[in-house]
């Protein structure tokens, strides 16, 4: 996850122009400054875009380990929240679609509708944060 | 000029603290003429802001730029003018510094500022940035809003009283507030690209520096911005000394008091910016004193 954050961040950085450095530079601002001030605010959303395309990968090879740990081992790698455990989607689906009740149905496409809806909000995240960045290179 | 120098002490040891600007220079080869200087320090004597003796910049093997002497007086427009590859950026840029970045860079000979020397030991380049700004041929406005272009580095600078006093007089001196002043708070890269150079400028004058350095500032500008640009070095020469870096002869003739004009020196193997003439601009355009000059003004070559 480290290298692949830190070869993205690399090529954003590269992206900045020089003429952004030299101008700050030009105006007696100590590197460190210019760096803080002006390369990372412009470098900021793709770095970040690289680091949450980084997380996702590494959270989608982490998932098959999780989802079947928590079909053998409901207990153990549960989220633990007000001293009961968080129901873990995917397991919740399947559960409650194996039941053969019609209220287990429901429940499957509810929670199958949960998971939909997170995906989407975290795929505009990324894009939001993604044209952000596009707009402040392109001068 | 040699590495030891009288003037400050600074003895042969100095190389060994800075080796990537200052060389041990050869004695000044005979061969090469003095450039010409007629007309001196124009009207009464002008206090000289930059003192600059035999310098001289390699990139690595290649020569730039070799033994200028020149002075830049206080207050005046002074141009830089001269064919493509004759050293006229490279000249500038080391007159604050900009050029350390350069790989292989390295400077002989000395840039006194008000006697200083500008690459002398302890000097700290940043320090020199401030004092002496600089414009770029590209316009390079921060990805910032119009407000915080100016702001930030006064901010960083610590001339945190009064910012936005500040931003507006910056702003009113480059002649860029009545067109922004409803949308200080919108992106600078909304700007057309007079406006954008006009940012910058004010961006150079919002810190109060001492001397305006303008790299080709109007060559990637169309002919209304140009004027605008030109209109503007006239008013701020009272209060600021500007050296501006041209390829537009016509621009010269029409903005400098003093006019520097640089060539390449064929005579040697490699092609090396020398510096021809200095004197008014009236004298460089109407009665240069060097044959190259006036090829060059009446457009013989160049």
């Amino acid at each position: 996850m480290l290298p692949l954050i830190a070869r993205s961040s690399q090529e954003v950085l590269l992206l900045v122009p020089g003429s952004l450095r030299e101008g700050a530079e030009a105006l007696g601002v100590s590197r460190w400054r210019t760096v803080v001030g002006v390369i990372l605010p412009t470098a900021v959303g793709g770095i970040l875009t690289g680091a949450i395309l980084a997380v996702a990968r590494a959270a989608g090879e982490t998932a098959p380990l999780l989802l079947v740990d928590s079909i053998y081992n409901p207990n153990s790698t549960q989220l633990q929240i007000f001293g009961h455990g968080v129901p873990n989607i995917p397991i919740l689906i399947l559960t409650t679609s194996e039941a053969a009740v019609p209220e287990g149905f429901t429940r499957a496409w509810g929670a199958a509708f949960v998971l939909l809806v997170c995906i989407l909000l975290a795929n505009i995240g990324a894009r939001v944060l993604l044209a952000r960045s596009r707009a402040r290179m392109s001068a | 000029m040699t590495a030891w120098d009288p003037g400050t002490g600074r003895g042969a040891g100095d190389d060994a603290v800075r080796p990537r600007v200052r060389i041990q220079t050869e004695p000044r080869p005979q061969a090469v003429p003095a450039p010409t200087q007629n007309g001196g320090a124009p009207e009464a004597v002008r206090e000289a802001v930059f003192d600059i003796r035999d310098m001289s910049v390699r990139y690595g093997e290649n020569r730039a730029l070799d033994w200028t002497t020149l002075k830049i007086y206080r207050h005046l427009v002074t141009a830089v003018i001269g064919p493509s590859g004759c050293g006229k950026s490279t000249f500038i840029r080391s007159l604050n510094r900009m050029n350390d970045s350069v790989p292989g860079f390295r400077l002989s000979g000395q840039v006194l500022y008000h006697g200083h020397d500008v690459y002398g030991s302890g000097v700290n380049r940043v320090e020199v940035r401030r004092r002496i700004g600089m414009v770029f041929q590209k316009p390079n406005p921060f990805p910032k809003s119009i407000y915080d272009n100016i702001a930030w580095a006064a901010r960083n600078l610590g001339m945190k009283d009064d910012l936005d006093d500040r931003v507006e007089r910056a702003l009113r001196s480059a002649a860029l507030w009545t067109e922004v002043k409803d949308r200080l708070n919108q992106s600078a890269l909304g700007l057309s690209g007079g406006q954008q150079q006009r940012l910058c400028i004010a961006r150079a004058i919002a810190i109060e520096p001492d001397v305006l350095l303008l790299d080709e500032p109007a060559s990637a500008l169309d002919p209304i911005a140009t004027a605008s640009i030109e209109e503007l070095m006239l008013q701020l020469k009272s209060r600021y000394t500007i050296v501006i870096v041209t390829h537009n002869m016509q621009q010269a003739a029409r903005v400098a008091d003093r006019t520097a004009f640089f060539s390449l020196d064929v005579s040697g193997a490699n092609r090396v910016g020398t510096l021809i003439e200095y004197a008014d601009t009236s004298t460089i355009f109407r009665n240069p004193a060097d044959l190259r000059t006036r090829d060059y003004v009446t457009g013989q070559f160049g």
